[in-house]
C-alpha cells in the first residue's frame, strides 16, 4: 500500500468529497511552489513576495474568515488540512498563515461591527498581512503580566509604551495586534505599521522559522484611537488573545502533522536509496522501528487534530482543551520524529542537501510557541483534575440517589 | 430557573467548593482564569444559542451565576 493510499483510508475516512478536493488542491499547490523554495528562504531568512501574493490569490489569507466579510468560511477540517499541507512545505510560511489568522479570528470573535467591517475584507485578500504581537523581552509565558502600558489620553485615544519580542511576521506586517496592561488591566488594540510613535527591527539568525520574518517591535508613545481597542479592558487576554491563541495551536498542531510527514516522506525515499551492510537502509529492523513509530504518531496526532477540528466547527467547549492537546501531541511528536529523519539520513541529514535538518530546527520552535510544552501540561494536568473531580460528583449524586 | 441550573451545573466544573450562591461573586472565588473564561463564553453560546459578543464584555455581565442569567435572558429576548 503507497504512502498515499493508507492516508485516504486512514485519517481522512470522515472527510467529505469536498475536503478531499481541497486536500488534492493544497497538495498540488505546497509541491510546486512550496517544497521546491523552502530550504532557499530558510537559507536567505526570507519570504519573497511571490509566495505570500500566490498564498493570498489562493484564498488562503482568508481561509476562516466568514464569506459575508469577504473570507474562505473554511470549515475547520478544511482549515486543518491546509495548514497541515504548508506545514508539510515550510514552517516559516506556516507561521505567516497562522500569526495573520490569529488576527482574523481575533477580530471576527471579538471585533466591533466597525473594525470586522474595516480590517475583515482587507486580511481575506492579503491587501493587510496580520500579526501577533503579545511576547517581549521580559514576558513569554506569563502573558497575562506584559509591561506595554496603555495610557487613556483626555482626548479618548490611547498611548502605547513598550517593547514587544519574536513576533512572526513583525517585518512584513501592516497590522499588529498588541497586547498591553491599561491601569492592571490586559487590553487588546490594533496598531497600524505607519502609526507614529511604533517602529520594528528585523531579528535574524534564529534556530528555526528563520524565513518567518520575526521583529521586535517598539511602542514609543504610540497612540491611537478608542476605535482601536479590541474587546474591553480586563478581556484582552482572557477573551482576545484566548481566542487569537487557540486558533494558533490549532493551525500549529496541524502544522506539526505536515512538519512530521514532510520528515517522513524523506526518510521514505532516503532509506530505499541509501544502502549500507550491502543492503537498503529500509532493510535494517532498526530504521524499521523508527519508521514505524513515526507513521503511528503522525496518525495518531492528524486524529487528535481532526477532533479539535469538528469540535471548533461545533463550537463545543471542549474544543478548548482538545486543541491544547492537540497541539502538544503534535509538536513534541514533530520534534521527535524531525530527530529520528535527522539520524536516518546520517551525515547528510546535517548537511543542507536535504531538508530534515530544517523540519528539525523548525520543529524545536513548535514546542516553545502558542503556549509551551511546559505551559500545556500545567493546563491538561489542571483540567484533567477538574474533569476527574466533576466525575466523582456526578457518581457519588448518583450513588445517593440510587 | 433551568437556566440557573445549567449554569451552575457548568460552572461546578471549574468550583472545587460547590456551594457557590447565585448572587456570590465568582472573580472572588479565584475561579476566573483565561481557560474558564474561553470555556464559559461556548458553553453560553452553545447551550443558550446566544452570541457573545464585544458589547457583553463587561464584568458585570459575569460576576455572578445572577448575573449571566440576566445577561442571557437579555439577549434572548433581543434575539
Ligand atoms: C520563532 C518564534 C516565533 C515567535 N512568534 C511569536 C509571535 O508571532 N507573537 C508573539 O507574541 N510571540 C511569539 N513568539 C514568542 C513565544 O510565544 C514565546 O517564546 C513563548 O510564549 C515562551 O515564552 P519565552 O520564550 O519568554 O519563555 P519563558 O516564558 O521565559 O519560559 C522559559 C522556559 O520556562 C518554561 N516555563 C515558563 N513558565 C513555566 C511554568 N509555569 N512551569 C513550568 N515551566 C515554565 C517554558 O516552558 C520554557 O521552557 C515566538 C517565538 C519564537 C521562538
Amino acid at each position: 500500500m503507497s504512502m498515499t493510499d493508507h492516508e485516504k483510508e486512514g485519517a481522512t475516512m470522515a472527510w467529505t468529497p469536498d475536503q478531499l478536493r481541497a486536500q488534492e488542491g493544497f497538495r498540488a499547490f505546497v509541491d510546486e511552489a512550496i517544497v521546491p523554495f523552502a530550504d532557499l528562504w530558510d537559507r536567505d531568512e526570507h519570504l519573497p513576495e511571490g509566495i505570500v501574493r500566490a498564498l493570498a490569490d489562493r484564498g488562503c489569507l482568508g481561509a476562516t474568515i466568514p464569506t459575508d466579510l469577504g473570507g474562505g468560511g473554511y470549515d475547520s477540517a478544511t482549515f486543518g488540512i491546509l495548514c497541515e499541507e504548508i506545514g508539510r512545505g515550510s514552517a516559516s510560511l506556516l507561521s505567516l498563515l497562522t500569526v495573520h489568522g490569529m488576527v482574523c479570528q481575533a477580530l471576527t470573535i471579538w471585533g466591533s461591527d466597525e473594525q470586522r467591517a474595516q480590517w475583515l475584507p482587507r486580511l481575506a485578500t492579503g491587501a493587510t498581512l496580520g500579526a501577533f504581537a503579545l511576547t517581549e523581552p521580559n514576558i513569554g509565558s506569563d502573558a497575562k503580566n506584559v509591561e506595554t502600558t496603555v495610557t487613556r489620553l483626555e482626548d479618548g485615544s490611547y498611548r502605547l509604551d513598550g517593547k514587544k519580542k519574536w513576533i512572526s511576521c513583525g517585518q512584513i506586517a501592516d497590522l499588529f495586534l498588541v497586547f498591553g496592561q491599561q491601569e492592571g488591566k490586559p487590553v487588546a488594540f490594533l496598531v497600524e505599521k505607519d502609526r507614529p510613535g511604533f517602529s520594528r527591527a528585523p531579528l535574524s539568525g534564529l534556530l528555526g522559522f528563520r524565513a518567518a520574518m520575526l521583529a521586535e517591535l517598539t511602542l514609543d508613545g504610540c497612540v491611537v484611537p478608542e476605535g482601536n481597542m479590541v474587546g474591553r479592558p480586563g478581556f484582552g487576554f482572557t477573551h482576545v488573545a484566548g481566542a487569537a491563541l487557540d486558533h494558533g495551536r490549532f493551525c500549529v498542531g496541524c502544522g506539526c502533522v505536515g512538519l512530521a510527514r514532510g520528515c517522513l516522506e524523506a526518510c521514505l525515499d532516503y532509506t530505499s536509496q541509501r544502502k549500507q551492510f550491502g543492503v537498503h537502509l529500509r532493510e535494517h529492523p532498526l530504521i524499521q522501528r523508527m519508521l514505524t513509530d513515526m507513521i503511528t504518531h503522525i496518525e495518531a496526532a492528524r486524529l487528535l487534530c481532526v477532533e479539535a477540528g469538528v469540535m471548533k466547527d461545533a463550537r463545543d467547549p471542549r474544543s478548548i482543551m482538545a486543541t491544547s492537546t492537540a497541539k502538544y501531541f503534535a509538536s513534541t511528536m514533530a520534534a521527535r520524529v524531525a530527530s529520528d529523519a535527522v539520524q536516518i539520513h546520517g551525515a547528510n541529514g546535517c548537511g543542507q542537501e536535504y531538508p530534515v535538518q530544517r523540519y528539525f530546527r523548525d520543529a524545536k520552535i513548535m514546542e516553545i510557541i502558542e503556549g509551551s510544552s511546559q505551559i500545556q501540561q500545567t493546563i491538561i494536568a489542571k483540567f484533567g483534575h477538574l474533569d476527574h473531580v466533576r466525575d466523582q460528583r456526578a457518581r457519588s449524586r448518583k450513588g445517593s440517589r440510587g | 430557573m433551568e437556566t440557573t441550573v445549567k449554569i451552575r451545573e457548568f460552572l461546578e466544573k471549574f468550583i472545587r467548593d460547590a456551594d457557590v450562591a447565585d448572587d456570590e461573586d465568582l472573580f472572588a472565588t479565584g475561579l476566573v482564569t483565561s481557560l474558564f473564561a474561553m470555556h464559559l463564553v461556548l458553553f453560553l453560546e452553545k447551550e443558550f444559542g446566544v452570541k457573545v459578543d464585544n458589547r457583553d464584555l463587561d464584568f458585570d455581565n459575569f460576576r455572578t451565576i445572577n448575573a449571566i442569567v440576566a445577561l442571557i435572558e437579555k439577549k434572548r429576548a433581543t434575539a
